[in-house]
């Protein structure tokens, strides 16, 4: 996997981060020596081994389905920048 | 001087009446008034609420309260544990003016216990890095040489302990965000095993990877907030029900036939020679405490670090999703969401933060995540079962906890890459789950810097590391010194 195939751009359009063409340029370098570091993974023969996402044996940790009381809706909305009748405000999303 | 205490040393002589829990606050405030200008471990601290705690805790010894195990100690926490009401930032901008609306499991546990918890201690930011220069805010500075990093990202939190200006803080590890720290500064840091503590009210970072955990002046006070921080939390599903012991009954200083390896993958070339050799006369010392040295090898210890930076960028580039500017956080305004989204997170995250969230987003995307992500996972776990093979034959593991001493502040910022190879040692940990601790073992020549030697168990193996690192400690004089914080 060649580290060139990183595309700085559409990957932050993926993340959603807006980025000057300066920080493009910069990140895309910086980030592109890191990947030539990780691909020493590639050297390895994973044939038959399993991915581990989760270093525990803990399987489907789960509690009864019963309401209880959770996090206050003043409480909830006391941080955010724009709210109207207890909601969130933000830019038209449809036409 | 009270703020030159241990949690051990004070608790005795607050219960005993010797001193009031005001008295402590007062001689920590002291301290920070008097070194934090030129440390900067604290990103604030709230005096008036550190005295009103302690009122009502001399208060409540006074109506006859004795048992709680941390009755009166001032307890400093990471930027990225939340306490309702106080500000949570993880050192960032885009968290600025958050005040969090609940407590951490972990800050209600260590309340319950009557500790006194105060201040916001500064961090890499949303802990990504390894010298808490990544702070949006501040630079903080390492009491053995200011020109110097206290490592990261509980770069606060170890600088804090080193410079007696908190009795002991609670930290954060990712990929040794304790433990770096805490043998750069001369302070005992554990990472215990993944699912110990709950993570509930921590900022997540990496989720299968973080873990919280104490930065202290000694074994004993370490084990002594494990006992209170360890348990399982119903609300945090990756917390485990294993039963905690009473850490400080681990603590008897007897190590005799206790097996120990050495594993040659860590002493490589690289490894600054003071450092090796402060290793190697710990070796020594811990066989002549009764401990026997068995070979023992951790092959993939090379592919850690690359493991490492794609699992947790991965799993950061999730975590991070949710900071776009609309139920909280620094918001800045867009035609539509999207662009909101884009400008928020633009100009709100760090070029560091900025980083991994592309890192993540690439390794995670259609096309590359079988040749990243999923080939990451699977050397996971051939990391995992070099220790379990390891585990068979020793009881715990013993390298350095970094290769060099402290750096200088600057000296790796241009490159990532070389930041992150800082972390060879303690990465490794993470990725298996496995508990990790680190305790001061010597200092370099000249100048005067700290190195930790690092000790490595089973899961939920953390009172064999105590037992072991007690028994060292208490046999040696390094807990005992303290930087000079020159005059003004």
């Amino acid at each position: 996997m060649s580290a060139t195939d990183l595309d700085v751009r559409y990957v932050a359009h993926l993340a959603r981060l807006e980025l000057t063409p300066e920080e493009e340029a910069h990140y895309g370098a910086q980030l592109g020596k890191v990947l030539e570091y990780v691909n020493q993974l590639s050297q390895l023969d994973l044939e038959g081994i399993e991915p581990t996402a989760h270093a525990l044996s803990l399987r489907n940790v789960t509690r009864p389905d019963e309401t209880r009381p959770s996090l206050p809706r003043e409480d909830a909305m006391r941080n955010a920048p724009a709210q109207s009748d207890g909601l969130f405000v933000v830019p038209k999303i449809v036409e | 001087m009270p703020h030159q205490s241990t949690i051990s040393d004070l608790r005795a002589r607050i219960v005993r009446r010797d001193l009031a829990a005001r008295d402590v606050a007062e001689s920590c405030l002291d301290r920070i008034r008097a070194v934090d200008p030129r440390v900067r471990a604290f990103l604030s601290v709230d005096e008036e609420d550190v005295l009103g705690q302690a009122a009502a805790c001399d208060q409540a010894i006074s109506d006859g309260a004795s048992g709680k195990p941390l009755l009166g100690i001032p307890i400093a926490l990471k930027d990225n544990l939340a306490v309702r009401d106080q500000p949570l930032s993880c050192a960032s901008r885009i968290l600025e003016g958050f005040a969090s609306p609940y407590n951490a499991t972990v800050v209600e546990r260590l309340r319950e216990a009557g500790a006194i918890l105060f201040g916001r201690l500064n961090m890499d930011e949303f802990a990504m890095g390894s010298s808490t220069e990544n702070s949006s805010v501040q630079v903080t500075r390492n009491p053995w040489d200011l020109e110097r990093v206290p490592g990261g990202s509980s770069g606060g939190c170890t600088a804090a302990v080193a410079a007696d200006e908190c009795v002991a803080s609670i930290g954060s590890d990712t990929g040794g965000s304790i433990r770096q720290p805490a043998a750069f500064c001369g302070c005992v840091g554990l990472k215990p095993t993944y699912g110990r503590v709950s993570r509930y009210g921590l900022v997540a970072f990496a989720s299968s990877l973080d873990q919280i955990g104490p930065l202290t002046k000694s074994v004993e006070d370490c084990a002594r907030l494990l006992s209170v921080l360890a348990g399982h939390d119903e609300r945090d599903a990756t917390s485990v029900r294993e039963p905690v012991p009473d850490y400080t009954a681990a603590l008897t200083g007897d190590i005799k036939g206790m097996k120990l390896g050495l594993p040659k993958e860590y002493m490589v070339d690289g490894l600054d020679p003071e450092v090796r050799a402060a290793v190697e006369a710990a070796v020594t010392h811990l066989s002549g405490l009764g401990a026997e040295f068995v070979e023992v090898s951790l092959p993939h210890t090379e592919y850690a670090i690359a493991a490492y930076y794609i699992v947790a960028t991965a799993e950061a580039s999730a975590n991070l999703a949710r900071y776009d500017g609309v139920r909280y956080g620094a918001r800045r305004d867009g035609a539509d969401p999207i662009e909101m989204y884009a400008r928020t997170r633009g100009a709100g995250f760090g070029a560091e933060v900025k980083r991994r969230i592309l890192l993540g987003t690439y390794t995670l995307s259609s096309g590359y995540y079988d040749a990243y992500y999923l080939r990451a996972l699977k050397v996971r776990t051939l990391i995992k079962r070099d220790f379990e093979r390891a585990f068979e034959t020793v009881d715990a593991i013993v390298t350095p906890t970094t290769p060099t001493p402290a750096f200088k502040a600057g000296e790796k910022t241009q490159d990532p890459l070389q930041m992150y190879l800082s972390d060879i040692f303690t990465n490794s940990c993470n990725l298996a789950g496995i508990c990790g601790l680190s305790v001061p073992c010597g200092f370099t020549r000249s100048p005067r810097l700290p190195i930790g030697l690092q000790l490595m168990g089973r899961p939920f193996g953390e009172a064999t590391l105590l037992r072991l690192a007690h028994a060292y400690e208490q046999t040696t004089e390094w807990h005992k010194a303290r930087p000079e914080l020159a005059a003004p």
